[in-house]
C-alpha cells in the first residue's frame, strides 16, 4: 500500500493518518491541537492538506491513508487557509508563549496585525490553588486539557468547555474554583497545554519546606 | 400545476386524526412493504433516484443500502427534523399539516434497513410541529402501526421523539447525534459517516423530513412514476419556501424544472407593490443571492450549481429594492456568528471577524482590504471546517457583495 505526498511514495500500512505518513519520510505538517498521547481532534485544521479529488481540505491528523491516494501538503490552497487560520488565532489570544505558532506563521508570511481590530477573548487570570494558574488569555481552545482530564488520560473530568462559537472558554462545571471540583492537581493538562495558559506556581511543598498554614510538625 | 404528492393532504386533513390519514390512504405503503423483501424496498428507492431534501442531496438509496448490508446492529432510522435554515419552512407545513406520514416513512425505512428503532429530532422551536409529531407517533402506535409486530408481522419499530435547544449546527448531522446522545451539540469528523458509525455509533440512516415523505408514495406508485414528476437529472417533485417581497409567501410543490422566476412570478404572485427584484437569496443563510438578471436558472441541484449557487434546502427568499442589503447582510453574518458551535477554527474565529468587517462596512467605512479579509475568511472556512455550516458561512455575503457590485475581481 502507498499514497503519493508531495510527490514522493510513500509506502504505508492499513490505519495509518497522512500525519504518520509524512513524518516517515521526514515531512512535518504544521499543527496545535494534535499531541501524540491524546486522541487527534482535528479542530485546529493547521494540519490541513490537499486530496487530490476531495472537495475539502482534509485534516492530516485523523485522515487515514488510502492506497494511491495523492496528497499535497504545502499547495498554495493549503498554505492560505494555514495563513488565515494563524492571523485569525493571533488577533483572538496571546501568541508570546507559542513559539511552534509563531514560527509557523513566520513561515506562512502571516500578517498577524491583519485583523487586530478585532474582539479578543480576554480573561482575567485563575489562580485559585497551591498548584497551577490558568491564563486564558494564552487559551487557543485546541481543547488538550479537557481531553487529558478526561478520555485520554485522567478520566477525572474536571475541565469543560463553556459557551459556544468564538466566546467558547474553558471552564470547570459552574465556573467552581479548581480545589471545588474533582481535579486531583495530576498536572496532565499543564503538561499538553501548547501556548502556556496553564502553568505550574512552581516547586511543590515537600516535607522539608514549609507548607503555608499548617502546624509545624513535632520535632 | 399537477396535483400535488407532497402536499395532498396539507389543509385537507385534520393533522391530528390517525382516521383521516387512514381515509387518504394513508399506511397503505407501509402495509405492502411488510409483505415484501427489505432488499427490494431498498432497490426501489435506488432506482427513484431520490436524493436528500434536507440540502446535501445525497441519493437515499445508495444510503439504506449502505446500512441495510452493515451487519452490526442495532440500527437506527433517525428523522432530521431540526429544520433551521432562515427562509425555509417546508418541513413545518408537513410536520404540521401531515405527521403521520414520517410515522409511515420512518417504519418502511426501519424495515427496509433491518433498524427496530427511530428518533425523530425536532426544531425546539416548532412547538406545534412537536406535538402534532409526538401526537401522531402515540396514535400510530395505539393502532398497532408502530411497536412490536407490527400490524401482526414480524417487524417491529419503536419511535422517540426528541426536541432540540436552539442551535442550527444541530442540523448537521453528526452534531444532532452528539445532542441525542447529551452532549454538546457539536460535529464530529466525516469519515466515518453515520452509516457505519451514526446515533450511538451504531449504523443510522439519518433522513430529512422532505426526503422521508416521499417514501410512502415512491412505494404505493413505484420508481417510474417518481422519476415521470420531473426532469431526468433530478426526478420527484420538490417543495420550495418561498418568503420575502412577494404577494404570495409560502411553500410551493414544483418539479424542479421550475426556474426561480417562475416561483416568484407564477407560484407566489410576483414582486409585492409593484416592486422590483433586488436580490434573491437561493439556499437560505448557507446559500447564494442572485441577482435580477439570473432568475432563468432551473431549480434543480445542477441547475444552480451551472450559475456557481446551490439549491440546498429549497428556500428562496427575494428582495426587492427597497431593501438595504446592508441590512441583509448584516443579518446573515451575526446568524452565522451566534451560530458557530465553537469547535474549529476557521469557523469560530471566522464568523467572527466575518461579522465584525460587515458591521463596519455596513456603516460606511469600505475599505479594499476589507474585501480581500473576507475572501481569504471564506476560503478559509469553506475549505478547513469540520462541518457545512462552516463551509458555508462566507457565501452569502460574498455573493451578496457581488450583486451589489462590490466584488473586486
Amino acid at each position: 500500500m502507498h499514497v503519493i505526498i508531495d510527490g514522493q511514495r510513500v509506502p504505508v500500512t492499513e490505519g495509518m493518518t497522512i500525519l504518520e505518513a509524512a513524518e516517515q519520510v521526514g515531512i512535518h505538517i504544521p499543527r496545535l491541537c494534535y499531541h501524540q498521547s491524546l486522541t487527534p481532534a482535528a479542530i485546529c485544521r493547521l494540519c490541513v492538506v490537499e486530496w487530490e479529488g476531495a472537495r475539502t481540505l482534509v485534516p492530516a491528523c485523523v485522515a487515514r491513508v488510502q492506497d494511491g491516494a495523492v496528497i499535497h501538503t504545502e499547495s498554495e490552497r493549503v498554505r492560505r487557509a494555514r495563513r488565515t487560520i494563524l492571523e485569525l488565532l493571533a488577533s483572538t489570544v496571546d501568541l508570546s508563549e507559542a513559539p511552534d505558532l509563531l514560527a509557523y506563521a513566520a513561515e506562512l508570511n502571516a500578517d498577524l496585525d491583519r485583523f487586530a481590530d478585532g474582539a479578543r477573548r480576554e480573561f482575567p487570570v485563575y489562580d485559585d490553588n497551591p498548584f497551577y494558574i490558568r491564563d486564558y488569555n494564552k487559551c487557543v481552545l485546541c481543547q488538550r486539557c479537557v481531553q487529558a482530564c478526561g478520555n485520554d488520560m485522567q478520566f477525572t473530568y474536571a475541565l469543560t468547555v463553556s459557551g459556544r462559537g468564538f466566546y467558547s472558554r474553558i471552564d470547570t462545571f459552574y465556573h467552581a474554583p479548581m480545589p471545588e471540583t474533582t481535579c486531583v492537581f495530576c498536572g496532565n493538562c499543564v503538561a499538553v497545554c501548547p501556548t502556556g495558559a496553564l502553568k505550574e506556581k512552581g516547586p511543590f511543598p515537600s516535607p522539608q519546606s514549609p507548607v503555608p498554614n499548617a502546624r509545624p510538625s513535632e520535632p | 400545476m399537477a396535483e400535488p404528492v407532497l402536499l395532498r393532504r396539507v389543509g385537507h386533513v385534520d393533522p391530528t386524526r390517525l382516521e383521516d390519514y387512514l381515509a387518504w390512504g394513508g399506511f397503505e405503503a407501509l402495509r405492502r412493504a411488510l409483505l415484501r423483501r427489505p432488499e427490494s424496498i431498498v432497490d426501489e428507492v435506488k432506482a427513484s433516484g431520490l436524493v436528500g431534501r434536507g440540502g446535501a442531496a445525497f441519493p437515499t438509496g445508495v444510503k439504506w443500502e449502505a446500512v441495510a448490508r452493515e451487519s452490526r446492529t442495532p440500527k437506527y432510522v433517525v428523522c432530521n427534523a431540526d429544520e433551521s435554515e432562515p427562509g425555509t419552512f417546508k418541513d413545518r407545513v408537513l410536520m404540521e399539516g401531515d405527521p403521520f406520514v414520517l410515522v409511515e416513512a420512518m417504519a418502511i425505512a426501519g424495515h427496509a434497513v433491518g433498524a427496530e428503532e427511530g428518533y425523530i429530532y425536532v426544531r425546539g422551536e416548532y412547538t406545534r410541529a412537536y406535538e402534532r409529531i409526538k401526537n401522531a407517533v402515540e396514535e400510530a402506535t395505539r393502532a398497532g402501526f408502530l411497536g412490536d409486530h407490527i400490524l401482526d408481522s414480524d417487524v417491529s419499530f419503536h419511535v422517540h421523539v426528541y426536541r432540540g435547544a436552539g442551535a442550527y449546527v444541530c442540523g448537521e448531522e453528526t452534531a444532532l447525534f452528539e445532542s441525542i446522545e447529551g452532549k454538546r451539540g457539536q460535529p464530529r469528523q466525516k469519515p466515518p459517516f453515520p452509516t457505519t458509525h451514526g446515533l450511538f455509533g451504531r449504523p443510522t440512516v439519518i433522513n430529512n423530513v422532505e426526503t422521508l415523505a416521499n417514501i410512502p408514495p415512491i412505494v404505493l406508485h413505484g420508481p417510474e412514476w417518481f422519476r415521470s414528476l420531473g426532469p431526468e437529472d433530478a426526478p420527484g417533485p420538490k417543495l420550495y419556501s418561498v418568503s420575502g417581497a412577494v404577494n404570495a409567501p409560502g411553500v410551493y410543490e414544483a418539479p424542479m424544472s421550475v426556474t426561480l422566476r417562475e416561483l416568484i412570478e407564477e407560484y407566489a404572485g410576483g414582486v409585492r407593490n409593484g416592486g422590483r427584484v433586488q436580490a434573491v437569496l437561493v439556499g437560505g443563510a448557507a446559500g447564494t443571492f442572485l441577482g435580477p438578471k439570473e432568475l432563468d436558472v432551473p431549480m434543480s441541484f445542477s441547475g444552480l450549481r451551472k450559475v456557481g449557487a446551490a439549491l440546498g434546502s429549497g428556500a428562496v427568499m427575494v428582495i426587492d429594492e427597497q431593501v438595504d442589503m446592508w441590512e441583509v447582510l448584516l443579518r446573515l453574518a451575526r446568524f452565522f456568528a451566534h451560530e458557530s458551535c465553537g469547535k474549529c477554527y476557521p469557523c469560530q474565529l471566522g464568523t467572527q471577524r466575518q461579522l465584525e468587517i460587515v458591521r463596519r462596512m455596513a456603516s460606511g467605512r469600505i475599505r479594499y482590504q476589507d474585501i480581500l479579509r473576507l475572501r481569504d475568511i471564506q476560503a478559509t472556512m469553506a475549505d478547513a471546517s469540520i462541518c457545512g455550516l462552516g463551509q458555508t458561512a462566507g457565501n452569502a455575503i460574498l455573493s451578496g457583495l457581488r450583486v451589489m457590485g462590490l466584488d473586486v475581481s
